[in-house]
C-alpha cells in the first residue's frame, strides 16, 4: 500500500539529492581526504593518519582562536537577543508606523557583508571616519588598528548593528501572532508589564527565539568577512577568529592538511554546540508540559 | 458589585461618524442593577460586543458616560474599573500550572496566599478541574482551557462586575449544561453583577434575569425571559427568540377584528393604531392549536425533532410553523386556532398597545 | 454506496477509530453525532481518502478505493471554518471546481446561477467573500461543494461558527438542498438537536467507535446502549442505578418506580434506568406517571420552557418543564416521571435491555 503512495516522491527529490551531493557531500569528502594525508604539491599524497588532528588540537594558536570565537559569540548573543526583543516589543503593532519600522529593520540585512565591513572600516578611521574622528575629538584616543580592545568593540558594535534586526524581525513575527484577547485578559487580571512579558509574550516568542539564537550563534561562530575587512584579524592576532585563522592557514601558508583537519574540528564544534543549544532550549519547553 | 449606569452612550469606530447609521452602537441609556444577571443577545454585528467592551473599558465610547455606583468611570482603564472578563476563545498562560493560572489575578493584587489557596480550590472544584491543578495549562483541550478562563473570571471576590463574551462557544453541549447551571447557581450565591454576551437564545434566557435584545446597533427590548417570549415588543425579538421564531403575517385591523386573507380573528382588545404603514399579526408556534376545529390550513411537512414535532404549514398563503408535543397526533384535514392572549399586533415592526388599558398587548 | 469494511485507524499505537463497518447509501444524509474528539473528523478523513486506514478497506459502489488518493475520488468537503478563495468573487468561488474540471462557460454559468439561487447568494455573486457575513461565506463554501457534483459530500460541523438563528435557517434548508442531489452526504455535529432537525440517518460516535447506526429518530428513541442514549440527549440524559424486583425498580430495597409494561420482560437484578429530561413533569399529566421526591438545585428559564436541575438520591437530573417555573433553590419538590419512556440498560455492559416502543 505504501508504494502506490510514495514511490513517485523519490523522483521528485532526486534533483535536490544530486545537488546536495555535488555541493556538500563531495567537497566534504575531499576535506576529509586532505585531513588524513600530507602533500607537497604535484598531486603526491602521503598517509598522515591523525597527525594533523593532534597537531591542531595541541596548538595554542587553535585554542586561542577558539576561545576568541566563543567569547565573541557569547557577547554577541548577550547583546543582540535582549536588544532585539526590546526593540521588537517597542515596535508598533498597527498603523502606518509598521511598514516604516519593518523597512528600517530590514535595511542592514540587505547590505552585502563585505560592504558592511567596508562601511565600518571607513566609519571608524581616525583620519576620515565619522566615528573615529568624533571620538578622538572628544578626547577618547580611539584607534581600532592599534588597540585590541578598540578592535573588539568595533567588530562587536558592527555585528550588533548588522544582525540585531534579524532577531527583531523574528521576535516581531512571534509577537504579532498573539491575539488581542490575551493582552486584554492580562489587563483585566491586573498583570504587570513584566508579567505580560514573562507569561504571554515570551512563551509565544519562544519558537522564533530558538531559531534566532541558533542562526545568530552559527553565523557569529563562523564570522569571517566583516572582521577580515575591518581589522584583518589584528592588531596582532587579537581579532583572529577560527575562520580567519583557517583561511590564513589554508591560503596564506598553503598547509592544506592541517587546514582540512581544522575545518573538520571546526565543523564538529559548530554541530555539537548547535545541538546543545537546540536540545537545551527544546528540553526546557518539553519539561513544562 | 456595582450598579452600572450607561448615560447616552454611543459609539462609532470611525471618528468622522455623522449619520445615525455610522454608529456601531446607537444611543444606549440605561441602568443595570447591582447584583443583576444580564444577557446581551443578538446576531453578530448587532453591537453587543461593542457595548461589552465599553463597560469593561477596553473601548472608549464616542459619546456619553458610564458610571459604577454613581462614580464616573468613563476615563478609567480596565484595571482601574476592577472588573473581570471572560473571552470567547480560551486565554491561558501556557507556562503556568492550572492552579497558578487561577491564582494569577489574585496574586497580582497581593491577596494573602492563604486566601488565594482557598478561592482557587473553590473554583477548581466548581469547574471540575481539581484533578489537574498541578498540570501545565499548555496541553489541555480547548474546553478545559476555557474552563480555566472562566475560573479566572470568577476567582476574585470583590469585582464590580463579571463580563462574559460568548464564553461557551468552544464547550461541548453536555458540558454547556453543567457550566451554565453552575454559573447560575454561583450568581444566586454571590450576587455579582454579571453581563453575558451571546447569540444563543438558550444561553441568554437561561442565564439572565433580564435579557437585553440588540439589533442593528440598538436595544430593541429589555425584559425577563418570559416577557420576551410572551410579549416581544419588536418583530425582531419575536423572530430571534424561540425556535422556530414567531409567525408573522400581514393583517388588516378594525377595532377588535383582525383580517388575515379571507379569515377573521377576533382579538381580546382593540390595538391603538395610529395610521402606521405595515401592520402584522404575530403568533408563536407554541400558541397555535392544531385540531379538527378552527381555520383551514394545509400541512406541508412534519419535522420530528424528538421531544417536539414542528409542523410546517401554509395558512392564507403565508408560511406558518406550529409546535406540537412528542406524542401529539396530527389529524387529517387539520384546522388551526390561535390562543388569543398570545396574539400580538405589530405596526412598522413595533408592538402596538391596546386602546383601552393603555398596556401593551 | 460507500462501505467501510472493518476500517480502523491507529496513531502511535492508540486507536483513533476502532474497527468500524458502515454502509452509506446514495442519496442519503448521514449524521455523525458525538462530542469533540469522538472521532468524527478522523472518520470523515478516512471516508474522503485524506487518511489511509491502518486496517480494513473502503469501497465505493463496490470498487475498492482504499488506496485511491483524495484527488482522484469525487469528494467535496465543507469545514467549520469558512474556507473560500479570498481574492475571487463569490461567482468565481462557486465556479472554481468546474473550471478545474474544464467545463464549458455556458454550463458553468448555468450551474453557478442554479446553486446561487438554491443558497440565496444571487445578490452577492460579484462580491468577494470577505465582504460577506459568516452565513453567506459558509453558503458560498456549500455552493462550491454542491456544484462539484461529488459522489460524497463531507460537512464537518459546517454551522458551528454561525449565529444561532442563521444555523436554524440553514438547518432547515440543508435537507432540501441535499435531497436535490444524488450524492452521499455526511454531516458531523456535536448537537443532538441538529441531528434530529436534519433527519436522515445517524451514526453515534464515542471514543472512536460507532456505537449505533440507523435512522435518526430510531437511534434517538431506541438507543442500543447507554452511551448512545447519552450522546443523543440534550439536556443530558437522566440516569439512576436501581434493582428490578417482582413489581418495581427499587433503591436500597425501597420500591421507586413500578415496572411499566414495556419493561416487564426485564429480568430481576441490578440495572440502570435512563430517561429524557422532558419525560419528567411538575404535575401528574397522564395516567402513566410516577411521583418522585427530588431536591431543586437551580432552575433556568428559556422562554416557553424551564430547565429545573434536580438532585434525586445523589443523582443530578434535569427536568424540562413547559411554562415558566422559577423554583426556589434547595427545596424538596414532587416531580412526575412518565414511565412509558423509560429505558433500561445493563449495569456492566450498558447494553439496552428492552427497546421502548416507537411513538406513533
Amino acid at each position: 500500500m505504501e508504494k502506490t503512495w510514495n514511490n513517485k516522491a523519490w523522483f521528485l527529490v532526486l534533483p535536490v539529492l544530486v545537488l546536495v551531493a555535488f555541493s556538500a557531500v563531495i567537497p566534504l569528502m575531499t576535506v576529509v581526504n586532505y585531513s588524513v594525508q600530507d602533500t607537497f604539491g604535484n598531486n603526491e599524497f602521503f598517509w598522515a593518519g591523525t597527525d594533523w588532528f593532534t597537531e591542531i588540537l595541541t596548538s595554542p594558536r587553535f585554542w586561542d582562536a577558539l576561545w576568541r570565537n566563543l567569547i565573541f559569540s557569547a557577547v554577541i548573543l548577550a547583546i543582540e537577543v535582549p536588544l532585539g526583543i526590546l526593540i521588537a516589543l517597542n515596535m508598533p503593532k498597527h498603523g502606518p508606523g509598521v511598514p516604516v519600522c519593518l523597512v528600517l529593520m530590514a535595511l542592514p540585512l540587505l547590505i552585502p557583508w563585505n560592504v558592511v565591513g567596508t562601511i565600518w572600516q571607513v566609519f571608524g578611521r581616525v583620519d576620515i571616519g565619522l566615528l573615529g574622528y568624533f571620538l578622538n575629538s572628544l578626547g577618547i584616543s580611539y584607534n581600532y588598528t592599534q588597540n585590541p580592545a578598540h578592535a573588539w568593540a568595533t567588530v562587536i558594535v558592527m555585528d550588533v548593528w548588522h544582525w540585531t534586526s534579524l532577531v527583531v524581525l523574528l521576535c516581531y513575527a512571534g509577537l504579532v501572532s498573539i491575539p488581542d484577547a490575551y493582552y486584554q485578559a492580562a489587563r483585566i487580571d491586573g498583570a504587570s508589564r513584566w508579567s505580560v512579558f514573562r507569561h504571554i509574550q515570551l512563551p509565544k516568542m519562544k519558537r522564533v527565539l530558538l531559531i534566532a539564537v541558533l542562526l545568530r550563534f552559527m553565523d557569529s561562530f563562523m564570522i569571517y568577512t566583516e572582521p577580515f575587512v575591518v581589522t584583518g584579524g589584528g592588531p596582532g592576532n587579537s581579532t583572529t577568529f577560527l575562520s580567519i585563522d583557517l583561511v590564513k592557514m589554508a591560503i596564506g601558508q598553503f598547509d592544506l592538511g592541517p587546514a582540512a583537519a581544522m575545518s573538520i574540528i571546526y565543523f564538529l564544534i559548530i554541530l555539537l554546540l548547535s545541538w546543545v543549544f537546540y536540545t537545551v532550549m527544546t528540553q526546557s519547553d518539553a519539561e513544562q508540559n | 458589585m456595582a450598579r452600572i449606569s450607561l448615560e447616552h452612550i454611543r459609539h462609532a469606530y470611525s471618528p468622522r461618524a455623522q449619520a445615525a447609521g455610522d454608529y456601531a452602537l446607537k444611543e444606549v441609556h440605561h441602568d443595570w442593577e447591582d447584583g443583576g444577571a444580564y444577557a446581551l443577545l443578538g446576531p453578530s454585528g448587532c453591537g453587543k460586543t461593542t457595548l461589552l467592551n465599553i463597560i469593561s473599558g477596553l473601548l472608549q465610547p464616542s459619546d456619553g458616560r458610564i458610571l459604577f455606583d454613581g462614580r464616573d468611570v468613563t476615563q478609567l482603564s480596565t484595571e482601574e474599573r476592577n472588573i473581570a472578563q471572560v473571552f470567547q476563545f480560551p486565554v491561558v498562560y501556557d507556562t503556568m500550572t492550572v492552579f497558578d493560572n487561577l491564582a494569577f489575578p489574585l496574586r497580582n493584587r497581593k491577596v494573602p496566599e492563604a486566601e488565594v489557596e482557598k478561592r482557587v480550590n473553590e473554583i477548581l472544584e466548581m469547574t471540575d478541574l481539581a484533578g489537574m491543578a498541578k498540570r501545565r495549562a499548555q496541553r489541555l483541550t480547548a474546553d478545559q482551557k476555557q474552563k480555566i478562563s472562566l475560573g479566572r473570571g470568577l476567582v476574585r471576590a470583590n469585582v464590580n462586575a463579571i463580563l462574559f463574551d460568548e464564553p461557551l462557544t468552544v464547550i461541548d453541549p453536555h458540558m454547556k449544561w453543567v457550566l451554565r447551571s453552575q454559573l447560575k447557581r454561583l450568581h444566586r450565591q454571590s450576587r455579582f453583577t454579571m453581563v453575558y454576551v451571546t447569540h444563543d437564545q438558550t444561553e441568554a434566557l437561561t442565564f439572565a434575569d433580564k435579557v437585553v435584545v440588540m439589533h442593528d446597533g440598538q436595544i430593541v427590548q429589555i425584559g425577563t425571559p418570559a416577557e420576551l417570549f410572551e410579549r416581544p415588543s419588536h418583530t425582531f425579538v419575536g423572530y430571534f427568540i424561540g425556535s422556530p421564531g414567531m409567525n408573522f403575517m400581514p393583517v388588516a385591523v378594525e377595532g377588535k377584528t383582525a383580517r388575515v386573507g379571507d379569515q377573521t380573528i377576533t382579538l381580546d382588545n382593540a390595538p391603538a393604531l395610529a395610521g402606521q404603514g405595515r401592520i402584522e399579526l404575530g403568533i408563536r408556534p407554541e400558541f397555535i392549536k392544531l385540531g379538527r376545529e378552527g381555520m383551514p390550513v394545509s400541512v406541508n411537512k412534519v419535522e420530528d425533532i424528538g421531544r417536539q414535532k414542528i409542523v410546517r404549514a401554509t395558512f392564507c398563503g403565508q408560511p406558518l410553523s406550529i409546535v406540537l408535543g412528542e406524542d401529539d397526533e396530527i389529524p387529517t384535514d387539520a384546522k388551526v386556532s390561535f390562543e388569543k392572549h398570545a396574539i400580538g399586533i405589530f405596526a412598522d415592526s413595533w408592538r402596538v398597545k391596546n386602546q383601552t388599558a393603555g398596556q401593551e398587548g | 454506496m460507500l462501505e467501510l469494511r472493518n476500517v480502523s485507524k491507529t496513531v502511535a499505537g492508540e486507536y483513533h477509530i476502532r474497527p468500524t463497518d458502515l454502509t452509506l447509501k446514495r442519496g442519503t444524509l448521514n449524521v455523525l453525532l458525538g462530542p469533540t474528539l469522538a472521532g468524527k473528523t478522523s472518520l470523515m478523513r478516512l471516508m474522503a481518502g485524506l487518511d489511509k486506514p491502518t486496517e480494513g478497506s473502503v469501497f465505493f459502489d463496490g470498487a475498492d478505493v482504499t488506496t485511491v488518493p483524495v484527488q482522484k475520488r469525487n469528494v467535496a468537503m465543507v469545514y467549520q471554518q469558512f474556507i473560500n478563495y479570498p481574492a475571487l468573487s463569490v461567482y468565481e468561488n462557486i465556479a472554481s471546481p468546474m473550471r478545474i474540471a474544464g467545463k464549458d462557460a455556458a454550463t458553468i454559468d448555468r450551474e453557478v446561477k442554479k446553486a446561487a439561487e438554491l443558497l440565496k447568494l444571487t445578490p452577492y455573486l460579484d462580491r468577494t467573500p470577505l465582504n460577506l457575513s459568516g452565513g453567506q461565506q459558509q453558503r458560498t463554501a456549500l455552493a462550491r461543494a454542491i456544484v462539484k457534483n461529488a459522489n460524497l459530500v463531507l460537512l464537518d460541523e459546517p454551522l458551528a461558527n454561525l449565529d444561532y438563528k442563521l444555523r436554524e435557517e440553514l438547518r432547515e434548508e440543508l435537507p432540501k438542498i441535499f435531497a436535490a442531489s444524488g450524492a452521499i452526504f455526511v454531516y458531523a455535529t456535536t448537537e443532538p438537536s441538529e441531528a434530529l432537525l436534519l433527519g436522515g440517518y445517524t451514526a453515534a460516535l464515542h471514543e472512536g467507535a460507532v456505537t449505533q447506526f440507523g435512522r435518526t429518530v430510531d437511534v434517538y428513541r431506541q438507543p442500543a446502549d447507554l452511551v448512545t442514549a447519552r450522546i443523543f440527549a440534550d439536556p443530558p440524559l437522566n440516569t439512576i442505578e436501581l434493582v428490578r424486583d417482582a413489581h418495581s425498580f427499587s433503591l436500597n430495597g425501597e420500591p421507586v418506580i413500578p415496572v411499566p409494561t414495556h419493561l416487564s420482560s426485564v429480568a430481576e437484578g441490578p440495572l440502570v434506568l435512563g430517561f429524557q429530561p422532558h419525560h419528567l413533569f411538575l404535575r401528574a399529566a397522564n395516567g402513566h406517571t410516577t411521583p418522585l421526591k427530588a431536591r431543586t438545585l437551580v432552575s433556568e428559564i428559556a422562554g416557553s420552557e424551564s430547565f429545573v436541575h434536580l438532585d434525586f438520591a445523589g443523582r443530578r437530573w434535569v427536568m424540562l418543564a413547559h411554562g415558566i417555573h422559577d423554583i426556589e433553590q434547595d427545596q424538596t419538590i414532587e416531580v412526575h416521571l412518565d414511565s412509558r419512556h423509560l429505558m433500561a440498560f445493563d449495569r456492566t455492559t450498558g447494553k439496552a435491555l428492552v427497546a421502548p416502543p416507537v411513538a406513533a
